[in-house]
Protein backbone atom coordinates (compact mmCIF):
# COMPACT_ATOMS: atom_id res chain seq x y z
CA UNK A 1 0.00 0.00 0.00
CA UNK A 2 2.70 2.54 -0.90
CA UNK A 3 0.81 4.45 -3.65
CA UNK A 4 1.91 7.80 -3.07
CA UNK A 5 -1.10 9.86 -4.44
CA UNK A 6 0.34 12.94 -4.77
CA UNK A 7 -0.69 14.27 -8.57
CA UNK A 8 -4.08 16.29 -7.50
CA UNK A 9 -2.77 17.75 -4.09
CA UNK A 10 -3.54 21.61 -3.95
CA UNK A 11 -2.48 24.33 -1.56
CA UNK A 12 -5.77 26.46 -0.91
CA UNK A 13 -7.12 29.34 1.07
CA UNK A 14 -10.37 28.26 2.68
CA UNK A 15 -13.11 30.16 4.83
CA UNK A 16 -14.02 29.22 8.28
CA UNK A 17 -17.74 28.45 7.76
CA UNK A 18 -18.01 27.43 11.74
CA UNK A 19 -16.41 25.98 14.76
CA UNK A 20 -18.23 24.35 17.50
CA UNK A 21 -17.08 23.19 20.77
CA UNK A 22 -18.44 19.69 22.01
CA UNK A 23 -19.21 18.94 25.53
CA UNK A 24 -15.91 19.62 26.93
CA UNK A 25 -13.58 22.99 25.56
CA UNK A 26 -11.40 20.83 24.32
CA UNK A 27 -13.12 19.16 21.43
CA UNK A 28 -13.74 21.50 18.31
CA UNK A 29 -15.77 20.77 14.91
CA UNK A 30 -14.38 22.77 12.29
CA UNK A 31 -16.40 23.54 8.97
CA UNK A 32 -14.52 25.36 6.30
CA UNK A 33 -15.72 26.06 2.90
CA UNK A 34 -14.74 23.04 1.29
CA UNK A 35 -12.51 22.83 -1.56
CA UNK A 36 -14.00 20.29 -3.66
CA UNK A 37 -11.29 18.08 -3.30
CA UNK A 38 -11.47 14.11 -5.12
CA UNK A 39 -10.58 12.20 -1.58
CA UNK A 40 -10.64 9.05 0.12
CA UNK A 41 -11.17 8.40 3.94
CA UNK A 42 -7.96 8.04 5.88
CA UNK A 43 -6.39 11.03 3.64
CA UNK A 44 -5.34 14.43 5.24
CA UNK A 45 -4.84 17.84 4.72
CA UNK A 46 -1.95 20.49 6.78
CA UNK A 47 -3.77 23.21 8.00
CA UNK A 48 -2.36 26.92 9.06
CA UNK A 49 -4.83 29.68 10.03
CA UNK A 50 -3.60 32.59 7.93
CA UNK A 51 -3.59 34.89 11.03
CA UNK A 52 -0.60 33.08 12.66
CA UNK A 53 2.67 34.88 11.99
CA UNK A 54 5.65 32.57 13.11
CA UNK A 55 4.45 31.06 16.63
CA UNK A 56 3.05 28.64 16.29
CA UNK A 57 5.56 28.10 13.75
CA UNK A 58 3.91 25.33 11.77
CA UNK A 59 1.14 23.99 9.88
CA UNK A 60 -0.65 20.89 11.88
CA UNK A 61 -2.18 17.70 10.22
CA UNK A 62 -5.73 16.69 10.42
CA UNK A 63 -7.86 13.84 9.29
CA UNK A 64 -10.48 14.24 6.68
CA UNK A 65 -13.81 13.76 8.51
CA UNK A 66 -16.08 14.51 5.68
CA UNK A 67 -16.44 16.56 2.44
CA UNK A 68 -19.96 16.74 1.52
CA UNK A 69 -19.17 19.03 -1.14
CA UNK A 70 -20.43 22.25 0.62
CA UNK A 71 -17.98 21.60 4.09
CA UNK A 72 -14.64 20.22 4.65
CA UNK A 73 -15.22 19.50 7.97
CA UNK A 74 -12.30 18.96 10.58
CA UNK A 75 -12.12 17.73 14.17
CA UNK A 76 -9.81 18.17 16.57
CA UNK A 77 -8.86 17.88 20.61
CA UNK A 78 -6.96 20.58 21.93
CA UNK A 79 -3.32 18.58 23.00
CA UNK A 80 -1.10 22.01 23.02
CA UNK A 81 0.02 25.53 21.88
CA UNK A 82 -1.18 24.99 18.37
CA UNK A 83 -5.00 23.32 18.62
CA UNK A 84 -5.54 26.13 21.51
CA UNK A 85 -4.86 28.36 18.94
CA UNK A 86 -6.87 26.76 16.15
CA UNK A 87 -9.53 26.83 18.75
CA UNK A 88 -9.32 30.81 18.87
CA UNK A 89 -10.63 30.89 14.90
CA UNK A 90 -13.83 32.60 13.99
CA UNK A 91 -16.34 32.83 11.10
CA UNK A 92 -15.11 34.32 8.23
CA UNK A 93 -11.30 33.89 9.18
CA UNK A 94 -9.52 32.33 6.74
CA UNK A 95 -6.96 29.27 6.80
CA UNK A 96 -3.99 27.86 4.04
CA UNK A 97 -4.98 24.39 3.41
CA UNK A 98 -3.05 21.70 1.61
CA UNK A 99 -4.07 18.36 0.20
CA UNK A 100 -5.47 15.96 -0.22
CA UNK A 101 -2.44 14.33 1.30
CA UNK A 102 -1.78 10.61 1.87
CA UNK A 103 -2.94 7.13 1.04
CA UNK A 104 -6.17 5.74 2.45
CA UNK A 105 -7.86 2.95 3.76
CA UNK A 106 -8.63 -0.07 1.26
CA UNK A 107 -12.14 -0.53 1.59
CA UNK A 108 -14.47 -2.99 0.22
CA UNK A 109 -18.49 -3.00 0.98
CA UNK A 110 -18.65 -6.75 0.41
CA UNK A 111 -16.28 -7.39 3.17
CA UNK A 112 -17.64 -7.41 6.61
CA UNK A 113 -15.25 -4.75 8.21
CA UNK A 114 -14.63 -3.88 11.80
CA UNK A 115 -13.58 -0.35 12.61
CA UNK A 116 -11.62 0.19 16.04
CA UNK A 117 -11.24 4.14 17.23
CA UNK A 118 -9.71 5.30 20.24
CA UNK A 119 -10.36 8.91 21.04
CA UNK A 120 -9.02 11.25 17.77
CA UNK A 121 -9.19 8.43 15.98
CA UNK A 122 -12.39 7.74 15.13
CA UNK A 123 -11.96 10.77 12.96
CA UNK A 124 -11.15 9.20 9.84
CA UNK A 125 -14.03 6.93 10.03
CA UNK A 126 -16.51 9.75 9.90
CA UNK A 127 -16.49 10.24 5.95
CA UNK A 128 -16.02 6.67 5.93
CA UNK A 129 -19.28 5.49 7.40
CA UNK A 130 -21.25 8.28 6.07
CA UNK A 131 -20.12 7.47 2.15
CA UNK A 132 -20.60 3.93 2.63
CA UNK A 133 -22.81 2.07 0.36
CA UNK A 134 -23.33 -1.24 2.48
CA UNK A 135 -23.57 -0.05 6.20
CA UNK A 136 -24.67 -3.50 7.27
CA UNK A 137 -21.26 -4.27 6.63
CA UNK A 138 -19.82 -2.19 9.03
CA UNK A 139 -19.16 -2.46 12.66
CA UNK A 140 -17.44 -0.01 15.01
CA UNK A 141 -15.60 -0.41 18.30
CA UNK A 142 -14.81 3.10 20.25
CA UNK A 143 -12.50 3.37 23.65
CA UNK A 144 -12.42 7.03 24.82
CA UNK A 145 -11.17 8.44 27.91
CA UNK A 146 -13.35 11.97 27.89
CA UNK A 147 -17.19 12.10 27.52
CA UNK A 148 -18.77 10.66 24.40
CA UNK A 149 -20.11 13.31 23.47
CA UNK A 150 -16.71 15.25 22.86
CA UNK A 151 -16.64 13.17 19.68
CA UNK A 152 -18.39 12.86 16.42
CA UNK A 153 -19.79 8.96 17.54
CA UNK A 154 -23.57 9.61 17.16
CA UNK A 155 -23.06 10.42 13.38
CA UNK A 156 -21.74 7.03 12.82
CA UNK A 157 -24.47 5.24 15.62
CA UNK A 158 -27.06 6.23 13.45
CA UNK A 159 -25.64 4.49 10.69
CA UNK A 160 -23.70 1.59 11.98
CA UNK A 161 -23.97 -0.96 14.70
CA UNK A 162 -21.99 0.66 17.37
CA UNK A 163 -19.71 -0.13 21.00
CA UNK A 164 -18.00 2.41 22.66
CA UNK A 165 -16.06 1.55 26.18
CA UNK A 166 -14.69 4.47 28.01
CA UNK A 167 -11.66 3.83 29.53
CA UNK A 168 -11.16 5.71 32.75
CA UNK A 169 -10.12 2.88 35.78
CA UNK A 170 -7.69 -0.05 34.48
CA UNK A 171 -10.84 -2.45 34.59
CA UNK A 172 -11.91 0.13 31.33
CA UNK A 173 -9.03 -1.21 29.64
CA UNK A 174 -9.50 -5.31 30.75
CA UNK A 175 -12.45 -4.64 28.75
CA UNK A 176 -11.64 -3.08 26.10
CA UNK A 177 -8.92 -5.72 25.51
CA UNK A 178 -11.17 -8.29 26.30
CA UNK A 179 -13.82 -6.82 23.62
CA UNK A 180 -11.26 -5.97 21.02
CA UNK A 181 -9.82 -9.83 21.49
CA UNK A 182 -13.41 -11.18 20.96
CA UNK A 183 -14.23 -9.29 18.29
CA UNK A 184 -11.62 -9.23 16.28
CA UNK A 185 -11.58 -13.05 16.50
CA UNK A 186 -14.64 -12.96 14.39
CA UNK A 187 -13.56 -11.47 11.79
CA UNK A 188 -10.27 -13.64 11.13
CA UNK A 189 -12.43 -15.71 8.70
CA UNK A 190 -13.76 -13.70 6.02
CA UNK A 191 -13.25 -9.97 7.31
CA UNK A 192 -10.94 -6.70 7.42
CA UNK A 193 -10.68 -4.29 9.97
CA UNK A 194 -9.15 -0.83 9.74
CA UNK A 195 -7.92 0.91 12.97
CA UNK A 196 -6.93 4.45 14.46
CA UNK A 197 -5.97 5.57 17.82
CA UNK A 198 -2.86 6.32 20.21
CA UNK A 199 0.02 4.04 19.58
CA UNK A 200 -1.04 1.62 23.00
CA UNK A 201 -4.30 0.90 21.68
CA UNK A 202 -2.81 0.12 17.93
CA UNK A 203 0.04 -1.98 19.19
CA UNK A 204 -2.45 -4.40 20.84
CA UNK A 205 -4.54 -4.19 17.74
CA UNK A 206 -1.52 -5.07 15.92
CA UNK A 207 -0.81 -8.06 18.27
CA UNK A 208 -4.55 -10.02 18.39
CA UNK A 209 -4.28 -9.28 14.09
CA UNK A 210 -0.68 -11.13 14.15
CA UNK A 211 -2.50 -13.81 16.64
CA UNK A 212 -5.39 -14.23 14.76
CA UNK A 213 -4.93 -13.63 11.40
CA UNK A 214 -6.50 -11.25 10.23
CA UNK A 215 -6.33 -8.32 7.61
CA UNK A 216 -5.87 -5.22 8.88
CA UNK A 217 -5.21 -1.49 7.97
CA UNK A 218 -3.88 0.42 10.67
CA UNK A 219 -3.95 4.85 9.88
CA UNK A 220 -1.15 5.96 12.19
CA UNK A 221 -1.26 9.61 14.09
CA UNK A 222 2.21 11.34 14.23
CA UNK A 223 3.43 14.94 14.55
CA UNK A 224 4.48 16.27 11.02
CA UNK A 225 5.59 19.64 9.73
CA UNK A 226 5.47 19.19 6.06
CA UNK A 227 2.95 16.60 5.18
CA UNK A 228 4.50 16.00 1.76
CA UNK A 229 7.15 13.47 2.29
CA UNK A 230 10.12 16.57 2.38
CA UNK A 231 11.41 16.82 5.71
CA UNK A 232 11.22 12.94 7.07
CA UNK A 233 10.25 14.40 10.29
CA UNK A 234 7.18 11.68 10.99
CA UNK A 235 8.75 8.20 10.06
CA UNK A 236 7.93 5.32 11.18
CA UNK A 237 9.89 1.93 10.79
CA UNK A 238 8.76 -1.28 8.92
CA UNK A 239 10.03 -4.54 9.21
CA UNK A 240 12.81 -4.57 6.92
CA UNK A 241 14.51 -1.61 9.20
CA UNK A 242 13.35 0.99 6.67
CA UNK A 243 12.58 4.49 8.41
CA UNK A 244 9.32 5.67 6.04
CA UNK A 245 7.72 8.53 6.33
CA UNK A 246 4.03 8.60 7.50
CA UNK A 247 2.69 11.42 5.67
CA UNK A 248 3.78 10.33 2.04
CA UNK A 249 3.86 6.65 2.49
CA UNK A 250 0.56 6.43 5.09
CA UNK A 251 -0.84 7.40 7.39
CA UNK A 252 -2.72 3.93 6.05
CA UNK A 253 -0.09 1.34 6.82
CA UNK A 254 -1.27 -2.57 6.57
CA UNK A 255 -0.58 -3.54 10.48
CA UNK A 256 2.25 -6.22 9.91
CA UNK A 257 3.86 -3.81 8.13
CA UNK A 258 5.20 -1.54 10.45
CA UNK A 259 6.86 -1.41 13.88
CA UNK A 260 4.92 0.56 16.44
CA UNK B 1 13.89 44.51 -10.76
CA UNK B 2 12.95 43.63 -13.62
CA UNK B 3 16.01 40.85 -14.03
CA UNK B 4 16.71 39.21 -11.04
CA UNK B 5 19.94 37.65 -12.25
CA UNK B 6 22.89 36.76 -10.30
CA UNK B 7 26.18 35.67 -11.23
CA UNK B 8 28.04 33.95 -8.41
CA UNK B 9 31.05 33.70 -10.45
CA UNK B 10 30.95 30.10 -11.30
CA UNK B 11 27.20 29.45 -11.40
CA UNK B 12 24.55 31.56 -12.91
CA UNK B 13 21.06 32.16 -11.33
CA UNK B 14 17.98 33.82 -12.76
CA UNK B 15 17.06 34.63 -8.97
CA UNK B 16 18.98 35.14 -5.92
CA UNK B 17 16.41 31.85 -4.40
CA UNK B 18 17.44 28.62 -3.44
CA UNK B 19 16.36 26.26 -1.32
CA UNK B 20 18.41 24.89 1.30
CA UNK B 21 19.24 21.25 1.64
CA UNK B 22 16.98 19.39 3.99
CA UNK B 23 13.82 21.19 3.38
CA UNK B 24 12.78 20.56 -0.13
CA UNK B 25 13.22 16.82 0.02
CA UNK B 26 14.36 16.06 -3.46
CA UNK B 27 12.48 19.23 -5.34
CA UNK B 28 9.60 16.50 -6.86
CA UNK B 29 7.86 17.33 -3.56
CA UNK B 30 6.83 20.34 -3.97
CA UNK B 31 5.23 20.20 -7.91
CA UNK B 32 2.47 20.90 -6.30
CA UNK B 33 3.09 23.93 -5.03
CA UNK B 34 5.10 25.95 -7.74
CA UNK B 35 7.11 25.47 -11.06
CA UNK B 36 10.62 24.39 -10.30
CA UNK B 37 11.87 26.56 -13.25
CA UNK B 38 10.87 29.24 -11.36
CA UNK B 39 13.30 29.26 -8.86
CA UNK B 40 16.58 30.71 -8.86
CA UNK B 41 17.93 26.76 -7.95
CA UNK B 42 17.01 23.54 -6.00
CA UNK B 43 19.50 22.16 -3.18
CA UNK B 44 18.53 18.46 -2.61
CA UNK B 45 18.34 16.82 0.73
CA UNK B 46 22.01 15.93 2.02
CA UNK B 47 22.97 12.80 -0.07
CA UNK B 48 25.84 10.44 1.22
CA UNK B 49 27.22 7.32 -1.21
CA UNK B 50 24.57 4.95 0.47
CA UNK B 51 21.55 5.39 1.42
CA UNK B 52 21.04 6.29 5.61
CA UNK B 53 18.12 5.48 7.23
CA UNK B 54 18.49 8.53 9.99
CA UNK B 55 17.95 8.99 13.71
CA UNK B 56 15.54 6.96 15.60
CA UNK B 57 13.02 8.56 18.05
CA UNK B 58 11.42 11.70 17.91
CA UNK B 59 13.10 13.62 14.91
CA UNK B 60 10.84 17.27 14.93
CA UNK B 61 9.67 19.54 17.37
CA UNK B 62 8.29 22.87 17.46
CA UNK B 63 9.69 25.77 19.09
CA UNK B 64 8.73 29.47 19.07
CA UNK B 65 9.38 30.63 16.05
CA UNK B 66 11.26 27.84 14.50
CA UNK B 67 11.70 24.03 14.75
CA UNK B 68 14.64 22.07 16.22
CA UNK B 69 15.45 18.81 13.96
CA UNK B 70 17.22 15.77 14.39
CA UNK B 71 16.59 13.39 10.85
CA UNK B 72 20.34 12.33 11.23
CA UNK B 73 20.47 12.56 7.17
CA UNK B 74 17.82 9.94 6.09
CA UNK B 75 18.47 10.04 2.55
CA UNK B 76 18.49 7.68 -0.84
CA UNK B 77 22.00 7.52 -1.52
CA UNK B 78 23.40 9.52 -4.29
CA UNK B 79 23.49 6.84 -7.00
CA UNK B 80 19.34 6.89 -6.37
CA UNK B 81 18.74 10.46 -6.52
CA UNK B 82 20.51 10.07 -10.27
CA UNK B 83 18.48 7.35 -11.45
CA UNK B 84 15.64 8.02 -9.74
CA UNK B 85 14.51 11.56 -9.20
CA UNK B 86 17.41 13.95 -10.90
CA UNK B 87 15.69 12.74 -14.45
CA UNK B 88 12.61 14.68 -13.59
CA UNK B 89 13.69 17.40 -12.12
CA UNK B 90 13.96 20.57 -14.73
CA UNK B 91 17.62 20.48 -14.46
CA UNK B 92 18.07 22.12 -18.14
CA UNK B 93 16.10 24.76 -16.89
CA UNK B 94 17.38 26.01 -13.28
CA UNK B 95 20.01 24.52 -11.60
CA UNK B 96 20.30 21.42 -9.64
CA UNK B 97 22.37 21.32 -6.79
CA UNK B 98 23.73 18.39 -5.06
CA UNK B 99 24.25 18.44 -1.04
CA UNK B 100 26.52 15.73 -0.09
CA UNK B 101 27.72 14.52 3.41
CA UNK B 102 30.43 12.25 3.54
CA UNK B 103 31.69 10.28 6.72
CA UNK B 104 35.32 10.50 5.97
CA UNK B 105 37.03 12.69 3.56
CA UNK B 106 37.50 9.50 0.94
CA UNK B 107 33.76 9.41 1.00
CA UNK B 108 33.53 13.16 0.12
CA UNK B 109 35.86 12.54 -2.81
CA UNK B 110 34.14 9.36 -3.79
CA UNK B 111 30.72 12.01 -4.25
CA UNK B 112 32.36 14.54 -5.79
CA UNK B 113 33.85 11.84 -8.61
CA UNK B 114 30.74 10.76 -9.22
CA UNK B 115 28.77 13.25 -9.36
CA UNK B 116 31.62 15.40 -11.44
CA UNK B 117 29.93 13.22 -14.18
CA UNK B 118 26.56 14.16 -14.55
CA UNK B 119 25.60 16.46 -15.97
CA UNK B 120 22.30 17.32 -15.25
CA UNK B 121 23.93 18.61 -11.25
CA UNK B 122 25.27 22.55 -11.73
CA UNK B 123 26.87 22.33 -8.50
CA UNK B 124 27.80 20.35 -5.34
CA UNK B 125 27.15 22.11 -2.03
CA UNK B 126 29.35 20.27 0.70
CA UNK B 127 27.82 19.90 4.35
CA UNK B 128 30.49 19.85 6.91
CA UNK B 129 27.99 21.20 9.06
CA UNK B 130 25.06 18.44 9.72
CA UNK B 131 24.63 18.35 13.57
CA UNK B 132 23.04 15.23 13.80
CA UNK B 133 25.45 12.68 12.47
CA UNK B 134 27.67 10.93 15.11
CA UNK B 135 30.52 10.39 12.08
CA UNK B 136 32.26 13.75 10.45
CA UNK B 137 29.48 15.88 9.60
CA UNK B 138 29.72 18.99 11.99
CA UNK B 139 33.29 18.34 13.01
CA UNK B 140 34.94 18.80 9.71
CA UNK B 141 33.21 22.46 10.07
CA UNK B 142 34.66 23.02 12.92
CA UNK B 143 38.53 22.42 12.74
CA UNK B 144 39.85 24.96 10.10
CA UNK B 145 42.56 22.74 8.92
CA UNK B 146 39.81 19.54 8.09
CA UNK B 147 37.20 22.19 6.48
CA UNK B 148 40.38 22.98 4.47
CA UNK B 149 41.30 19.38 3.56
CA UNK B 150 37.81 18.14 2.58
CA UNK B 151 37.14 21.16 0.19
CA UNK B 152 40.54 20.51 -1.40
CA UNK B 153 40.16 17.17 -1.72
CA UNK B 154 36.54 17.54 -3.05
CA UNK B 155 37.10 20.81 -5.33
CA UNK B 156 40.28 18.05 -7.09
CA UNK B 157 37.59 15.16 -7.98
CA UNK B 158 34.61 17.85 -8.91
CA UNK B 159 36.01 18.30 -12.52
CA UNK B 160 34.49 21.94 -13.54
CA UNK B 161 31.49 21.90 -10.70
CA UNK B 162 31.61 24.75 -8.33
CA UNK B 163 31.78 23.56 -5.22
CA UNK B 164 29.78 25.24 -2.33
CA UNK B 165 30.95 24.92 1.31
CA UNK B 166 28.18 25.11 3.85
CA UNK B 167 29.48 26.24 7.03
CA UNK B 168 27.95 25.43 10.35
CA UNK B 169 27.16 28.19 13.18
CA UNK B 170 28.67 26.03 15.99
CA UNK B 171 31.81 27.24 15.90
CA UNK B 172 33.71 29.75 17.87
CA UNK B 173 36.19 30.94 14.65
CA UNK B 174 33.45 31.23 11.75
CA UNK B 175 36.00 33.28 9.95
CA UNK B 176 38.99 31.23 10.17
CA UNK B 177 36.84 28.41 8.67
CA UNK B 178 35.62 30.86 5.86
CA UNK B 179 39.18 31.71 5.05
CA UNK B 180 40.57 28.17 4.94
CA UNK B 181 37.69 26.88 2.28
CA UNK B 182 38.35 30.26 0.60
CA UNK B 183 42.18 28.94 0.30
CA UNK B 184 41.84 25.94 -0.14
CA UNK B 185 39.66 26.42 -3.81
CA UNK B 186 36.31 27.14 -2.71
CA UNK B 187 33.87 28.64 -5.19
CA UNK B 188 31.59 29.63 -3.27
CA UNK B 189 30.47 29.83 0.61
CA UNK B 190 26.99 29.12 2.04
CA UNK B 191 26.17 29.38 5.61
CA UNK B 192 25.04 29.25 7.97
CA UNK B 193 23.45 25.66 8.98
CA UNK B 194 21.40 24.74 11.78
CA UNK B 195 22.27 26.11 15.49
CA UNK B 196 22.82 22.71 18.34
CA UNK B 197 19.36 22.87 20.87
CA UNK B 198 17.33 20.93 22.63
CA UNK B 199 14.29 21.18 24.77
CA UNK B 200 13.11 18.37 27.59
CA UNK B 201 9.86 17.23 28.88
CA UNK B 202 9.67 18.08 32.49
CA UNK B 203 6.75 15.47 33.29
CA UNK B 204 8.63 12.65 31.64
CA UNK B 205 11.67 14.00 32.03
CA UNK B 206 13.16 13.07 28.69
CA UNK B 207 14.60 14.85 25.86
CA UNK B 208 12.06 15.78 23.01
CA UNK B 209 14.25 14.05 20.28
CA UNK B 210 15.43 10.88 20.06
CA UNK B 211 18.84 11.49 19.84
CA UNK B 212 18.86 14.45 22.56
CA UNK B 213 20.24 17.87 20.67
CA UNK B 214 19.59 18.54 17.03
CA UNK B 215 19.69 21.65 15.02
CA UNK B 216 17.44 24.95 15.51
CA UNK B 217 15.94 26.70 12.51
CA UNK B 218 13.56 29.28 10.98
CA UNK B 219 12.87 33.13 11.81
CA UNK B 220 14.40 32.70 15.75
CA UNK B 221 17.74 32.04 14.00
CA UNK B 222 17.76 34.96 11.33
CA UNK B 223 19.43 37.67 13.44
CA UNK B 224 22.51 35.26 14.74
CA UNK B 225 22.53 33.88 10.90
CA UNK B 226 22.81 37.55 9.84
CA UNK B 227 25.41 38.48 12.00
CA UNK B 228 27.58 35.47 10.91
CA UNK B 229 27.02 36.31 7.02
CA UNK B 230 28.08 39.85 6.83
CA UNK B 231 31.06 38.51 9.03
CA UNK B 232 31.94 36.47 6.47
CA UNK B 233 31.40 38.83 3.49
CA UNK B 234 33.30 40.91 5.17
CA UNK B 235 36.20 38.79 5.34
CA UNK B 236 36.02 36.96 1.90
CA UNK B 237 36.19 37.38 -1.41
CA UNK B 238 34.55 34.25 -3.15
CA UNK B 239 30.67 34.69 -2.90
CA UNK B 240 28.46 33.97 0.01
CA UNK B 241 24.75 32.68 0.24
CA UNK B 242 23.12 33.65 3.04
CA UNK B 243 21.01 31.13 4.85
CA UNK B 244 19.18 31.55 8.15
CA UNK B 245 15.48 31.90 9.08
CA UNK B 246 14.16 33.88 5.97
CA UNK B 247 10.90 34.36 5.77
CA UNK B 248 10.33 37.15 2.95
CA UNK B 249 11.61 39.27 0.59
CA UNK B 250 12.23 41.91 2.83
CA UNK B 251 14.64 39.33 4.53
CA UNK B 252 16.46 38.32 1.51
CA UNK B 253 17.25 42.08 1.43
CA UNK B 254 18.67 41.98 3.97
CA UNK B 255 21.01 39.09 3.68
CA UNK B 256 21.90 40.85 0.29
CA UNK B 257 22.50 44.39 2.23
CA UNK B 258 25.29 42.99 4.54
CA UNK B 259 26.84 40.79 1.40
CA UNK B 260 25.30 37.99 0.39
CA UNK B 261 25.22 37.42 -3.04
CA UNK B 262 22.33 34.58 -3.10
CA UNK B 263 20.23 33.04 -0.34
CA UNK B 264 18.58 29.77 0.45
CA UNK B 265 15.31 29.46 2.13
CA UNK B 266 14.88 26.76 4.44
CA UNK B 267 12.45 25.81 7.44
CA UNK B 268 9.29 28.04 6.09
CA UNK B 269 8.68 25.61 3.04
CA UNK B 270 7.59 23.11 5.81
CA UNK B 271 5.23 26.26 7.08
CA UNK B 272 3.84 27.44 3.49
CA UNK B 273 5.03 25.40 0.55
CA UNK B 274 4.51 27.48 -2.13
CA UNK B 275 7.09 30.49 -0.53
CA UNK B 276 10.12 29.79 -2.36
CA UNK B 277 8.17 30.64 -5.58
CA UNK B 278 5.77 33.18 -4.02
CA UNK B 279 8.96 35.20 -2.78
CA UNK B 280 10.49 35.55 -6.36
CA UNK B 281 7.39 37.58 -7.37
CA UNK B 282 7.77 39.53 -4.34
CA UNK B 283 11.22 40.49 -4.35
CA UNK B 284 11.10 41.50 -8.13
CA UNK B 285 8.23 43.94 -6.23
CA UNK B 286 9.74 44.89 -3.51
CA UNK B 287 13.03 45.69 -5.66
CA UNK B 288 11.34 48.03 -7.49
CA UNK B 289 9.55 49.62 -4.63
CA UNK B 290 12.96 50.56 -3.38
CA UNK B 291 14.18 51.73 -6.14
CA UNK B 292 17.11 49.14 -6.22
CA UNK B 293 18.30 49.28 -10.36
CA UNK B 294 20.74 46.21 -10.39
CA UNK B 295 22.43 43.95 -7.41
CA UNK B 296 25.92 46.03 -7.73
CA UNK B 297 24.68 48.82 -6.51
CA UNK B 298 22.66 47.47 -3.41
CA UNK B 299 25.15 44.47 -2.29
CA UNK B 300 27.08 44.55 1.01
CA UNK B 301 26.15 48.44 0.84
CA UNK B 302 25.87 48.03 4.73
CA UNK B 303 26.03 51.82 5.77
CA UNK B 304 28.04 51.43 9.38
CA UNK B 305 29.80 53.84 11.41
CA UNK B 306 33.41 54.16 11.82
Amino acid sequence: MNRQANSNQEYVKLRVEDITSFSSKKFYHLRLTSPGWNWKPGQFVMLRPNKWTFDPFGARPFSIADDDGKNLHIYFQVVGKGTQKLAELRKNESVMVWGPLGNHFESDPNVPTLLLAGGMGIVPFVGLVENYPNPKNLELIFGHRHDIGNYPYNLMARKILTWNVQDVSEKDLTWLERALRIKMQGYSEDGMIMACGPRPFLQLIQQFALQFNVRAQVSLETRMLCGIGACLGCVVQNQQQENIPVCSHGPVFNIQDVVL
Amino acid sequence: MQNLEVDLDKLKIKNPILTASGTFGYGLEYTSFGALNKLGGIITKGLSLEPRQGSSGHRVFETPCGIINSIGLQNIGVKSFVQDKLPNLPWDQTPVITNIYGNSISEFEELADYLAGQKEIAALEVNISCPNVSAGGMLFGQDPDLAGQVCQRVKSRAGDKPVIMKLTPNTGDILGIARAVQDAGADIISLINTITAMEVDIESRTPVLGNVTGGLSGPCIKPIALRMVHEVCQNVQIPVIGIGGISSARDILEFILVGAHAVELGSINFSRPDISFQLVNELSRLTRELNIGSWEEFRGMLETQG
